[in-house]
């Protein structure tokens, strides 16, 4: 390994040229484009004039952009957190189950995952309709509960459906659904790399099973519990289908708001600038878990 | 009767397995109902009303939809075999050399994993607009070229990670043996290199080739109104209600997955469920 290039330059250009130039042009051109529209004005229909003014990023801050990207931060947090109270007791059984166990129940996170990102959401979209399965189910049992209370000659009024699509609760518990795998393999990875004899040291030393878990498993998870956190929060606040199909009116999302701008209403350089400020804020994460990461393991 | 549980044994703990039941539930319920009630023979889609295949009759007779499941294969299949030739090119190159800016192209190579993909979708739309203008109206399947590229420039990253990951294991002592026994470059690349490197290979591939398929946004923003892809095609039912025809589309889908991982995780042998970081699930 690291041979230094020396006397095989033809292997290392024949190598490194195309997938170097392909990263090049089709991805940090573009890429370096919309950065710079995102310091530009549109001049006429079809001209962007970048001139270095910073309008678009002071549009982005006006109250109502900047409501947005809170409540985006504030869906992603807020599912970042379920995952990881739901996650967490699934990491745990998949850690500590038999191999052939542990094969089925990782292959039983993992299935969703390979499925179509765009299908589970409609199916989340059957289930939480007001004519949907959630609320077939719950009209049922009312059903049996007025045929009860009639019984007792009491009248209780007509099933109301429950509006469970189309608003904030919608898009959470989307958004949770389509990461939730996200949060379980890393957590399960850290997890599995444990050394159990620690646990039983506790258990050993008096702690009890609650005890030993809060104090010994938890902190020694915690690398898996901050890269569950970064590859969960990232895609939930730049989600774009989730709150598109399940939100309402109310729930969009900052990646609804760019791709407004770029279709719709057709103002690129505020949607570059709407793009920018995500891309910093992911850097911001990630630079923050390298930045936590060198702490715990001075070297 | 069984041992009672050892003081580890958390898995047969009933509070820990009624919770991995919950979480079970919640993830397939939504998915089993969608598959079975695409043979349900009801157009409002909630009360089961007996078995039909109508709607998968209705699915295949349907030309748009048809036409663009083939584009997303086409898609998926020519950004797999490039993302797998630049992927694995890169994996080599940064696997066996050392290079000013080194840590400059890893950086790089990590972008397109963690940029927002409504980011790198936009990105996309204004490249093909204003520098390369992509003939949408060429012959099929020339008009798909800028989703294809931009396939493969999100795909080839997540390549040249798994391909990079297997080469680490790579006993360099083989390579210095076929150096000693007279192998040129090419030919310990072809009978040394390559064989070791295979089940990553496949892994990438796969990998790539669900991603491509599996895309909604970066699609979304470089398709035009003759170059729609599956997802974009049910994006656009879905819009409008939920219909048995789209729950037959869909399980249709659900099924190639499924299958095509199943075929993956079979061609590469048993180990392959256990995780790399294990360490078993990487060696032969």
């Amino acid at each position: 390994m690291d041979e230094p290039v020396g006397r095989s330059r033809g292997v290392f250009a024949i190598l490194g040229a195309p997938p170097v130039l392909w990263l090049v042009v089709f991805f940090l051109v573009p890429l370096s484009i919309i950065w710079a529209y995102s310091f530009g004005q549109n001049v006429n229909l079809t001209r962007i004039a970048v001139d270095g003014n910073l309008a678009n990023y002071a549009h982005a801050l006006r109250p109502l952009y900047l409501g947005i990207i809170g409540k985006s931060l504030w869906f992603a947090g807020l599912t970042t957190l379920l995952c990881l109270i739901v996650g967490f007791p699934v990491a745990v059984a998949i850690s500590f189950a038999g191999p052939r166990t542990k094969a089925w129940l990782l292959l039983l996170v993992m299935l969703p995952f390979w499925t179509n990102l765009l299908i589970r959401t409609y199916a989340l979209m059957a289930v939480l309709r007001t004519e949907g399965y959630v609320n077939a189910i719950l009209g049922f049992g009312w059903k049996g509960l007025a045929a009860v209370a009639a019984l007792a000659g009491l009248h209780m009024p007509a099933f109301t459906p429950l509006e469970l699509l189309h608003n904030d609760f919608a898009v959470v518990f989307g958004l949770v659904y389509v990461q939730l795998p996200f949060m379980v393999l890393p957590l399960y990875a850290a997890l599995d790399r444990l050394d159990r004899s620690l646990i039983e040291a506790s258990l050993d030393l008096g702690s009890s099973h609650l005890g030993a878990f809060a104090k010994v498993v938890v902190p020694l998870a915690m690398p898996g519990v901050v890269s569950g956190v970064l590859v969960t929060l990232i895609p939930s606040v730049g989600a774009y289908l989730t709150p598109d199909l399940l939100g309402g009116p109310s729930s969009m999302m900052i990646a609804n708001v760019i791709e407004r701008q770029f279709k719709a209403a057709d103002d690129w350089p505020f949607g570059a600038a709407l793009s920018f400020l995500l891309m910093y804020m992911t850097f911001a994460a990630m630079a923050a878990q390298a930045f936590a990461g060198r702490r715990r393991s001075p070297t | 009767m069984r041992a009672p549980p050892g003081p580890l044994d958390y898995l047969r703990r009933w509070p820990l397995r009624a919770w991995l039941a919950a979480t079970a539930v919640f993830l397939y319920a939504p998915l089993i109902t969608l598959m079975a009630f695409s043979f349900n023979d009801s157009k409002r889609n909630i009360v089961w009303r007996g078995f039909t295949l109508k709607y998968y009759a209705l699915t295949f007779a349907d030309a748009d939809l048809i036409q663009a499941f083939v584009n997303s294969l086409t898609i998926a299949l020519v950004s797999t075999v490039v993302s797998l030739v630049l992927g694995a090119m890169t994996a080599l190159l940064l696997w066996r050399f050392r290079f000013p800016g080194k840590p400059a192209l890893e950086g790089a190579l990590g972008l397109p994993i963690v940029v927002p993909e409504i980011c790198m979708g936009v990105a996309m739309l204004v490249f093909f607009t204003e520098v390369l203008p992509w003939p949408t109206e060429a012959p099929w399947p020339l008009n798909l070229g800028s989703i294809i590229i931009s396939h493969i420039s999100f795909s080839f990253s997540f390549v040249a990670v798994v391909v990079r990951g297997r080469l680490a294991s790579f006993d360099r002592s083989l390579e210095e043996a076929a150096r000693d026994l007279g192998a040129g470059e090419w030919r310990i690349f072809r009978e040394v290199l390559v064989p070791h490197m295979q089940p990553g290979l496949i892994a990438g591939a796969l990998l790539a080739f669900t991603l491509s398929l599996d895309d909604f946004v970066i699609t979304f923003f470089t398709s035009g109104p003759d170059t729609t892809t599956f997802p974009i095609k049910v994006y656009s039912m879905v819009r409008f209600s939920v219909t048995p025809e789209v729950n037959a589309a869909s399980t249709l889908l659900i099924v190639i997955t499924v299958a095509l991982t199943a075929l993956a995780l079979w061609l590469q042998g048993p180990g392959v469920t256990q995780t790399p970081q294990a360490g078993e699930g990487l060696l032969p």
